[in-house]
Formats: structure tokens, sequence, C-alpha cells
């Protein structure tokens, strides 16, 4: 027996180590004697390089080497050919170039002695290709090898032909092939088989060659012969659907040789793990597959068979899942009985409870194949499906979200979309963008109830609101718009999701439009899904702040706030906050300031009106009232009718920039206390206009009984203007209950002293009040 | 070339990946039920490379043309590729429109790529065959004797696939053309004044 391993590279005395001394000239061959250059064994370079410690060092060794090569053969070396283009492959394959080696092959496998020819083929394999005119060159040699030559050179010929043959080659050494399936040696003639393959793949028109031997070999016993032929048989069909319809006779011999092996028991020489040739096996299934797709008459033909191998396979290796994966994929695609497809479907669900990784994998690239045309039989294997989303491996995670979502339907979609929303929890962030629109999407096309619907898109925004699609804000705030009965319920989660996060981008979205549209249910504190909650004003606002000023807040988002703080500033009304009122006639434009005008020139006709009627008590009190002033002050006037071009007055407050900040707040005053009512003003001087003073008169009431029918009226000196608006109401409850806010608008540009008479009517305790009283103690800060 | 016939390009390079997005239900419908012709002759393994765990290459068969600079770009590639993967991940990967079916046996990694309507499991039993036939030439082989003796790997490999299909399923015929040939090698390299003496030419 040779000694294969280790070292030796033919029995080539001749070499001395590469630094080293003269050349033995043992046999004296004259050739030998007169080479002077030392050439390293292949293994010696190979040690020499992998001594090499830096890439550098290896480069400096290689090129080095490569020169002597290249004189070598330049010099025309033959003996020493062989190794030196062995040396080249070598280097070849660490990436280094090797082109000037080309043409040595040819030299090589033109030579007679096996050893070149063996070295020259492989060089031809690793450095020619079509691109390189120097290919053809060789089809010479080839055609004499194949010809002439003994087995093994004939065996190099058809394997380098098959790796590296180019359309014109096979046309010119097709004859060859052709006489060579017919040889008496199997070793031979499987080589030409399969070199058959690659002629048809090049050149397609040599079917016409190739496909009349295919129905004798397919007699063969020999396994290399009969796989090749299948082979064969395939391309051919693939190929033309001629060949596919001459074929289809040979289906009942197909079915003949493949239940021999599988019956045939164990064969020492074919088997793997108690499977008799299983490249064998599948070869045959795949091309029963193509025979039978499409085809009633040679699918029933092969259908018992196919129940036979699907059920008697062993399954406890890979080869015997090999087998059955392929008997699987012929089942599905041919027209197969019903309880065969069924068959198959559970294989792959049986599959899916391997302990393999990859026979899980194939189960699932499978079944997901299936889901659509098979979707019953598929479905029964859904817990399995979802157990495999626990998969560490991402391949297969993936695959099964893809089957799970594509599973989901109107009866399970409550349990899958559980077992969906906790793979998202904790699922790689690569399949969280897909994970997320999978569950949104079959949300949409399943839900079972609207407020389920509301859950799932509220959860996702939750876990994974980075990851989600631009239209899902919108597809959710029309979703919760369209749901009127769910408005509270909606504001309400939305509104504890927003304050306890407000970097998810969409959520924060959604819940800033939802606080704006439904803010008021809201506030008003109930809603019978979920706990009562008791949320204030303030808590809104001061939320809907931290958005806008928060940084991680987009342009949008930051869009959304505002829209819903403006959209909650006229929905909230008997807020005493200033600011907030300060905001609205910045919004309000003609339209509602219209209205105000209509209302405030009602209120001075009033007064003016009941001016000239003495006799009316009303009127003469607020003769009073003026006579009172005017003492003060000098000429009694009436109080001046309103400018007839209020708006410029109003046009200052147009004026007004959003929220200057006021220099310094000018302190409240509580000018009337009686029983338990209070009266109570607070100033504001817009900096922008120092002639304007905004006075919010707010009347609260902490006694037993209620306040009703209030009234205030005012007066000012002639000199300043006074407009009034319509309070917020008439009524303040008892004990704390809404207090009435009114606003007075003065316009003082001479900076007069300001003065105020206030004349209050209301009942209570079911008796009527009537004060009247100038303020004192007026800061001067609200006039000077 | 007559109509009707796919034309085989001859200057045919892997196909840029296109990207292999979320498919959903409708590209699984799609896919479903029948498949479609094959759309490119080429073979059914499309290539093989062996590499060490650094990312040295022992041994690359390619079974289509292309450039030696395509090859190199998909070489670094997919060793990058595959070297990257955790232990304990299933051996298929899809890379680019190819399935990618690799096996670690000590320290060289084993990678072949197929096509996509090819069986993955037999390609695994193909490169374990491949492993076994190497495995009793060498006896007890390992990544040096890949190393020292490539060309051999090659032979061997070439009488087990032929254009990237299997030829012969039998391990003892394989192991026997090997001998056969090593065999005429040894009897080739006998100096050639030898042979003469003794009578043979």
């Amino acid at each position: 027996m040779l000694n294969r391993k280790g070292r030796r590279w033919g029995a080539d005395a001749c070499v001395v180590g590469f630094s080293g001394g003269g050349v033995g000239a043992e046999f004296g061959d004259p050739l030998r004697e007169r080479m002077v250059v030392p050439s390293l064994k292949l293994q010696d370079l190979i040690e020499e390089i992998r001594g090499a410690k830096t890439q550098a060092q290896e480069r400096e060794v290689i090129q080095k080497e490569c020169a002597h090569i290249r004189a070598s053969f330049r010099d025309g070396d033959p003996v020493h050919r062989h190794r030196q283009l062995a040396k080249l492959l070598y280097v070849h394959m660490l990436g280094y170039p090797a082109h000037f080696g080309q043409m040595e092959c040819l030299k090589l496998i033109a030579s007679s002695r096996f050893t070149d020819k063996r070295v020259g083929y492989l060089g031809a394999m690793l450095l020619l290709d079509e691109r390189h005119d120097a290919h053809l060159l060789i089809t010479n040699s080839i055609k004499n090898d194949l010809s002439q030559g003994i087995q093994p050179v004939q065996g190099l010929a058809l394997c380098t032909l098959s790796t590296m043959g180019s359309a014109e080659m096979c046309r010119d050494l097709a004859p060859e092939v052709e006489k060579l399936l017919l040889q008496p040696s199997p070793y031979v003639r499987k080589k030409a088989i399969l070199t058959a393959v690659h002629m048809i793949r090049k050149v397609p028109e040599l079917s016409s060659v190739f496909l009349p031997p295919c129905a004798q070999l397919l007699h063969e016993r020999h396994h290399g012969i009969l796989l090749g032929t299948i082979t064969l048989i395939t391309e051919l069909c693939e190929r033309s659907p001629a060949a596919l319809r001459h074929f289809r006779k040979v289906v009942p011999q197909l079915v003949h040789i493949l239940r021999t092996l599988v019956t045939m028991g164990y064969s020492t020489e074919h088997s793997i793990s108690g499977v008799s040739d299983p490249f064998l096996q599948v070869q045959i299934l795949r091309l029963l597959r193509i025979l039978g797709r499409n085809h009633e008459e040679s699918s029933e033909t092969m259908n018992d068979l196919l129940a036979q191998v699907a059920t008697n396979t062993d399954t406890s290796r890979n080869a015997g899942n090999a087998v059955l994966f392929e008997t699987v994929l012929t089942i599905m695609d041919i027209r197969s009985a019903a309880g065969l497809r069924v068959l198959a479907v559970n294989i792959l669900g049986r599959f899916l409870l391997n302990s393999d990784r990859n026979i899980r994998y194939v189960a699932l690239t499978s079944l997901l194949r299936l889901v659509q045309s098979d979707h019953s039989a598929v479905q029964r294997h859904r817990p399995t499906v979802v157990e495999c989303l626990r998969e560490t491996d991402a391949s297969l995670s993936r695959r099964a979200l893809e089957l799970s979502l594509a599973l989901v339907n109107s009866s399970n979609v409550r349990a899958m979309m559980q077992e969906l929303q906790a793979f998202l929890e904790s699922c790689p962030p690569d399949l969280r963008a897909d994970c997320a629109s999978g569950i949104l999407l079959a949300a949409e096309r399943f839900a079972p109830t609207k407020r389920w619907h509301i859950d799932t898109i509220l959860h996702v925004l939750t876990t994974a609101g980075t990851h989600v699609r631009d239209d899902a804000v919108a597809n959710l705030t029309q979703l919760i718009g369209g749901a009127q009965e769910l408005h509270a319920y909606s504001v309400r989660r939305l509104y504890n999701a927003l304050a306890e996060d407000i970097s998810q981008q969409p959520l924060v979205q959604v819940a800033a439009w939802c606080i704006g549209e439904y803010g008021d249910l809201l506030l008003a504190g109930n809603c019978e899904e979920i706990e009562p909650l008791q949320v204030d004003e303030e808590e809104v606002l001061a939320l809907l702040e931290k958005v806008l000023q928060s940084h991680m807040s987009l342009p949008a988002t930051r869009g959304y706030a505002l829209t819903a703080l403006m959209k909650l500033s006229t929905r909230l009304c008997g807020d005493n906050k200033a600011a907030i009122l300060e905001k609205m006639p910045l919004v309000e434009r003609d339209g509602p300031q219209a209205d105000e005008e209509a209302k405030e020139s009602k209120e001075a006709a009033q007064l003016s009106e009941a001016a000239p009627v003495p006799t009316e008590p009303q009127a003469s009190q607020l003769l009073d009232l003026l006579d009172l002033l005017d003492g003060a002050s000098g000429d009694v006037q009436h109080p001046p009718p309103l400018d007839p071009s209020p708006g410029g007055a109003l046009i200052h407050l147009l004026d007004l920039p959003c929220v200057p900040p006021p220099p310094a707040p000018i302190p409240d005053l509580k000018v009337f206390e009686r029983e338990g009512v209070q009266l109570n003003l607070s100033f504001i001087r817009p900096p922008e206009n120092p002639a304007l003073l905004l006075i919010t008169v707010t009347a609260t009431n902490f006694s037993e009984g209620d306040v009703t029918h209030f009234i205030c009226q005012a007066a000012v000196p002639k000199s300043l203007q006074l407009q009034l608006q319509a309070p917020s109401g008439n009524t303040v409850p008892a004990r704390g209950g809404l207090p009435i806010t009114q606003l007075f608008r003065i316009l003082n540009p001479n900076k007069a002293p300001l003065r105020l008479k206030l004349r209050l009517t209301y009942d209570h305790f079911h008796q009527s009040v009537q004060e009247i009283f100038e303020v004192n103690n007026l800061p001067v800060e609200s006039w000077q | 070339m007559p109509a009707g016939f796919p034309p085989h390009s001859t200057t045919a390079s892997l196909p840029q990946h296109s990207d292999r997005g979320f498919p959903f239900a409708a590209a699984a419908a799609a896919a479903a039920g029948q498949a479609p012709p094959r759309p490119r002759p080429a073979a059914a393994m499309q290539f093989m490379l062996l590499f060490s765990r650094q990312g040295k290459l022992r041994l690359q068969k390619w079974y289509v043309p292309l450039s030696d600079k395509e090859k190199k770009k998909i070489t670094r590639e997919l060793v990058q590729t595959v070297l990257a993967r955790k232990p304990k991940m299933c051996s298929f990967l899809e890379w680019r429109d190819l399935k990618i079916v690799y096996k670690r046996y000590a320290s060289l990694y084993f990678c072949c790529a197929i096509e996509d309507q090819d069986n993955e499991l037999i390609t695994l039993e193909i490169i374990h065959r491949y492993v076994e036939l190497l495995d009793k030439y060498f006896g007890s082989v390992c990544e040096l004797d890949i190393i020292f003796n490539f060309e051999k790997a090659y032979f061997i490999l070439d009488e087990f696939l032929l254009g990237g299909e299997v030829q012969e399923t039998s391990k003892k015929n394989v192991l026997k053309a090997i001998e056969q040939a090593d065999l005429l090698q040894e009897e080739a390299e006998t100096p050639r004044s030898v042979l003469e003496e003794i009578g043979l030419t």
C-alpha cells in the first residue's frame, strides 16, 4: 500500500533544499545534468510559506519562488514542469497571480506521462476558463485523450470538460462523449453521462444527441450510471416540453427502480444509516416530481410508492430525513390524492418537533410555501409553529414569525396575538419592524372587537413604537375617532401610557391627538371600563407641555401636542389661569372677536340706554355710581359709547406676541366679602400694550347656600375706556362650587389714575343682595 | 440558438441579491403550488469552498464560470458571513439568491452553494460523504493533510462529484479509483532510465 499521508510528492530524488547544494545526477540523466536551478518540492514550499511570520515575508517567499518557476517555464524543463505548476496552483489558492502558468497546463496535458496529465488537467480547471482564448487550445488534447487514452486519462478529460468546458468546446467534443456513453466500463460511462449534462447546459441543441441513449442507460444496474442517467433525463425534461412528454413513459420504470431500492434492504456499499443510496433516491424523487407535475396519470402511477417511501423511511438520521423531505416536496407538487397531501404536511409537522435544527428549518420553509394552498392542513400544526417562535437561531424564528402571521384567522386571532405580542417584546431587533407590522395588519383584518383592536395597537406602540410604520398613527386615530363608545376608554388608556413614557413618538402623537379631542372625557373622571382616575387639567396640560418641550419629541410630535393644547383651551372652561385665556385672543381672529364686540356693544348699549331714564331704579343707581366717580375726577359723563371701530382697541390685542412674559405680576386683590361670598380681582398689564389693563373678576362662594342671578357692573373715570366681557355664568354653587369669572378690559392711554366702582346684585339665602362700592387699594402698577 | 431554449450566459456571474425582504402571505402564495421552471441552466452545486477558522482558503471548486475577481469577492464575503455564524445556528443560510449549506469539521469549514430548488439535507450528506472519503484516504484526516496534499483533495473530490453533480455513490468505488490513479502516478514517476534498463519505455 502506498503511504499517501506525509510529505511526499512523487519519487523525485533529485532535489535538494532551496538554499543548498548541487543537483544530484544519480541516474546520469542528461536532462538532469543540464539543470542548474534547484527547485523546491511542493511540500517544502508550503512549509516555507507557512513559516513566514508576516504577510510581507510570505509575499517575499512567494515572489522569489514564482520568479524561479517562471524561469523554469521559460527554460522549458519538462521533467519538473508538473511540480512547478503544482506549486503555482498552491500560491494561486493563496490569492497570488498565476496566469503565466496557463500555457504550461496545455503542455502538461499534451504530455504522455500520467503525472503530467493529472496536474495539467487540474491546472486547466483552476486557471483556464472560457474567458481566455487559451482554453480552446486544450480541445485537441482532450479529444485525443477521450478517444485514445486509458480509462483514468479519459476520466481526467471528462472531468475537466464538465468543469470548464465552454460552449464551443462542447460542440466540438460532443461526438466523442456520445461514443463513451455506450462504452463497457462503468467508470468512464458514468462520467460521460454527467459530461453530457454539462454539455446540454452549455449548448441546449445537444439535447437531440443525448436524449436517445437514455432509455437504454436506464436499464443499467450500476448506481453511478443510474444516477447520472436520471440527472441527464431531469436536465432534458426541464429544458424541453417535448422531452418531458417523451419521458413520461418511463415513470413506471422509475417507480420500479425506487421501489427496489427501498425494499432492498441494507447494502454496505450504498447505504447511509440504513437508507439505501439516499443520493439516488432523492434524484429519482426529483425526476418523478417533474414528470408528475400537472399530469394526472403519472401522478397516480407514483402515488402508492410515494406513500410507501413516506411511511417506511428511517427518520433517525439525516439521510432518511433528506429522502423524506424530497418525498414531501414531490407529493406537494404533483396531483396527489388528498390523503397523501395531508400525510406530507404531517411529516413536516413532525419535522418541526425534531431536535435537529436543520430539519426544523426545512420544515418551516416548506410549510411557508404550503400555507396558502393547504391552509387547513398547516393550521393543525399551529401550536408547534408558535413554539418555534422561541428559537434562538434568528433564521428559524424569522420563518416561524412569517408562518405564524400567515396562520392567523378570525377564530384563533386572540390566542395568536397573545403569542405574537409576547414575541414582539423579546424578539431580535431586526425582526421587530416586521413583527409589529404583521401584528397590526392581522389586527386590522381579524379584530374581534374595536376595543381589542385599540388595545392591540396600543400594546404594539408601547412595545415597539419606533419600529412602527408611518401610517400606524393615522390608522389608529381614525380607528379611535370612529369608535365613539370607546372615546373615554381610549383617551384614558392613552393618557396613562403617555404619562409613563413620552419617548415613543407614534404613541405620543396618538395620545396627544386623543387628549386634544377627548380631553373633556378624560377630566370627567369616570369610565366604566377601567378604574376611575382623577385627572385634573393642570396635570394634563403639564404633560402636554412636557411633550412639547422634550428633546425627544420630533417636530411632528410637537405639532400634535400644540394642536392638542389649542383644542383643550376651547374645550376646558372655568380655568382661572390668565395665561390660558391670554392665548385665546391670539387664535380667535375675525369671527369670534366680532361676537365679542357684539356682546360688548350690547352691554354698553344697556348701560347707555339705562342712563337717560332716571325713574328706573337701575339707571338711577348707575347714575349714583357715576356721581361718586365725578366727585373725584371732574366731569360727569355717560360711559362713552363704544369706539365705532372697536377693532382699534382689539387690533392692539392682535399685536400681542405669543405668551410674552409679564414683567412682574401684579398682586391679586380681594375687593368684597359677604357671608362666604367673595370677589377677587387679578390684573394683567401686557408689556406690548402699556395702555391696556386686563382685570379678571372672580366670584367664589364658600357658604352653605347657592348664589344665583349674579350680575356685576362696573364704572371707571371718563378718561378711561372700559369693556366688559360676558361672565362665565350667573351661578356660584355653594361650598366652593365653580366660580364665576368675568374679564374687564380697560384702556388707559393717558395713564390716568385708575378708579373702579362695582355694583353687585345676586340672590343668596333666599334674599336679594345688592352691593355698590368703590374698589380701594388698587395697585399703582395697574395704571402707571 | 433556436428560440425557446433558455440562453446560457457565457459571462455568467451570480446575480446580485435583491433584498430578500419579508415575503408575507402574498409572496408565500406566489411560491406555493407549482415551482417555476429553472430560470437559468447552472449546476445543482455552484461551488464548494473549504476554509479554516481564520478564513484561509484550503480548496475552491467552481462549477460556474466566473472571473478571478468575482471568485475572490464571493469567497471573501461568504467566508466572512459563515465565520460570523454562532455555533448553535443551523447549517443553512440564504445568501444572494443562493442557498448556502455549510458544516464545520474540526478546524475546517465545508461550504457549498446550491440552487433554490435543491435539497439542503442531501447536500449535508454530500459534504459528509466527502469528509468520509478524505478520512479514509488520509487516515484520520486533519487540516494539515489537506494543506500539504491539496491536489489529492481535488482528485478525490473529482471522483465523487462531476460538473456539480454526484457521480458515484459507492465509497468503495471512489477510493478504488483514486488508488488506481495514484498507482499510475507512482509508475509514471519511476525514473525513465530505469524503465529503459528493464526494457520498458
